[in-house]
């Protein structure tokens, strides 16, 4: 059954989106990443236009963060604080990165840095996660294993902002959150994800945030930079499709709750594998359309008047 | 809009009055419905074009979509990989467009009324905007009218406009699912001895109804709130997602 998404104004198989919903809410419930760095690429795949894919999935991620973030905050994974400071960087980087999104959409160019950004970004995760992964998994058959140094003082100490972070257990200056913030808004605007998947990885080893804060603290700020994202999308580009949003969410909702309970079932070396092969799978696809010779060489952008 | 193409409007309807004055050399048409409706379920649609002429002759229709402005974008190969070169912007593309015939055009009309008529995607006469030269101006043309009929926008071939007995005709437009929305203009022109004698224009809607139009109004006229809600409805889906989690 096709259903017509008004600004997209494209007609879409409906279980096709339930399903992508379902997948992606599926992956998140069980790796406990937004999913976003998926959910675009794949509604690309099928047929949306890029521009509006990216605004979408924005707007899909303020529903799936939120949900996440009650969950953690229920059993006192969150740190407002830390959250409220990142935010700052969010919203800056995201107003930048929407006049960004503007400015590249005028030039006809946005197409190609939304699909090479992906291309660069699910192929330096993807392998890093893979690698991270088998080597888990070679660990685990060797007794003892490594130790790794808890906290390592280096140029990052010696910034000024000074501020205590309780519940991470962190004395660092503010600008290091607020610096990260910045980049994962511009990302987030750019390319649709909350940017979890690198905001995860930067709070553990670049601010040495406590891991079983990190999520719960990445998506309570990735709510704030998505709903901003998708507000200024709506404003400024019209590109968000509230149609497909909610299709999404739909499928999303019920794929978390399976998702989670399955997630408890796995062991976390095989998942991050598995993972890391999909993420490689999609990076290897959209690189393989930017080099095939397009089967016409030329396309239409229409002004809307 | 051309002034020549404006003037050529005007001589069709003051002949298309004459002759229905004079109940002589005419052509009458209507639609079988001038409301072409995009619901959730779309999937393209098509009209009945019908009417008579009178006094014989030949009949040809032409459906044209609104005119936007559009960019056509020529990719090219930059360190491996295929990126979007070189552009060129044209000010008057119709959205849509297709042509249909009771004979094959270029047997009934001479190419002079055909050009002034603009009938045919060869006689669209699209302005390119930037001072581009007249060669990749017209390779660009080129180029958008096979976009557009990949896209099934503009028609390849003329449709077929049959007669039933001498007078009678009929011919039927289709509409792809991914038709633009907006005021057509079907004209109906009665051609005899290779030129234009009688023609009559009919207006034809394109729009989206229901839940659909009104989601895509709403985003375009009151873009902060429909961003806002857009925000609240996700916020509210989340907030109802993690319910079930409670208690688990």
């Amino acid at each position: 059954m096709d259903i017509y998404l008004p600004i997209a104004e494209v007609s879409l198989d409906v279980f096709l989106l339930l399903g992508l919903g379902a997948g992606v809410g599926f992956l998140s419930g069980v790796f406990g990443v937004g999913g976003g760095f998926l959910l675009t690429p794949l509604l690309i795949f099928i047929g949306v236009p890029p521009a509006i894919a990216v605004a979408s999935s924005a707007n899909q991620l303020v529903g799936a963060s939120l949900s996440g973030v009650i969950a953690h905050w229920r059993r006192g994974n969150v740190d407002f604080k830390m959250g409220f400071i990142l935010l700052i960087g969010g919203i800056a980087g995201s107003v930048l990165g929407v006049w960004l999104f503007t400015w590249l959409k005028r030039l006809g160019q946005i197409e190609l840095t939304i699909s090479v950004c992906y291309v660069l970004l699910l192929g330096t995760l993807g392998f890093l996660m893979g690698i991270e992964s088998v080597r888990a998994l070679l660990r685990q058959r060797r007794p003892g294993g490594l130790r790794r140094k808890l906290h390592q003082h280096n140029w990052m100490h010696g910034l000024p902002l000074k501020t205590r972070f309780r519940k991470s257990k962190l004395y660092i200056s503010a600008l290091l959150p607020i610096g990260l913030g910045l980049g994962v808004g511009i990302l987030s605007a750019v390319l649709g994800v909350g940017g979890g998947f690198l905001l995860v990885p930067a709070m553990i080893y670049t601010l040495g945030m406590p891991t079983q804060v990190v999520p719960g603290t990445s998506l309570l700020q990735i709510i704030f930079v998505a709903a901003s994202v998708t507000f200024l999308q709506a404003y400024t580009n019209r590109t968000v499709d509230a149609v497909l949003t909610i299709v999404l969410l739909l499928g999303g909702v019920l794929g978390a709750q399976f998702g989670t309970r399955f997630g408890t079932r796995l062991r976390g070396e095989q998942l991050r594998f598995l993972l890391a092969l999909l993420v490689l799978a999609v990076a290897a696809k959209l690189a393989y359309d930017l080099t095939v010779r397009p089967p016409s060489l030329f396309v239409i952008t229409t002004e809307q008047t | 809009m051309s002034r020549q193409y404006r003037l050529a409007l005007v001589i069709v309807s003051a002949l298309g009055l004459a002759g229905g004055s004079a109940r002589a050399d005419g052509v009458i048409a209507d639609l079988s419905s001038h409301l072409v409706a995009i619901t959730s379920g779309f999937t393209g649609a098509s009209v009945v074009l019908f009417g008579a002429t009178e006094g014989g002759g030949d009949v040809i229709a032409v459906v044209r979509g609104p005119e936007h402005e559009m960019t056509v974008w020529r990719k090219g190969k930059v360190a491996g990989i295929w990126v979007n070169a070189e552009s060129v912007t044209f000010a008057n593309v119709p959205t849509f467009y297709t042509v249909a015939a009771s004979r094959p055009i270029d047997e009934i009309l001479a190419p002079g009324p055909a050009a002034l008529y603009r009938i045919g995607t060869a006689n669209l006469k699209l302005q390119a905007k930037q001072p581009a030269t007249p060669e990749t101006a017209a390779r660009f043309n080129e180029a958008l009218i096979a976009t557009q009929q990949r896209e099934g926008l503009f028609a390849a071939d003329a449709g077929k406009i049959s007669f039933l007995g001498g007078r009678l005709f009929r011919a039927t437009i289709a509409f792809p699912a991914n038709v633009p929305t907006g005021t057509y203009i079907v004209e109906v022109f009665l051609v005899r001895d290779r030129d234009v004698v009688s023609g009559q224009t009919t207006p034809l809607v394109v729009s989206k109804v229901g839940m659909d139009a009104a989601v895509s109004d709403f985003a375009t006229r009151q873009s902060a709130a429909y961003g806002a809600i857009a925000v609240l409805t996700a916020l509210v889906a989340g907030w109802l997602a993690s319910l079930p989690f409670r208690g688990v």
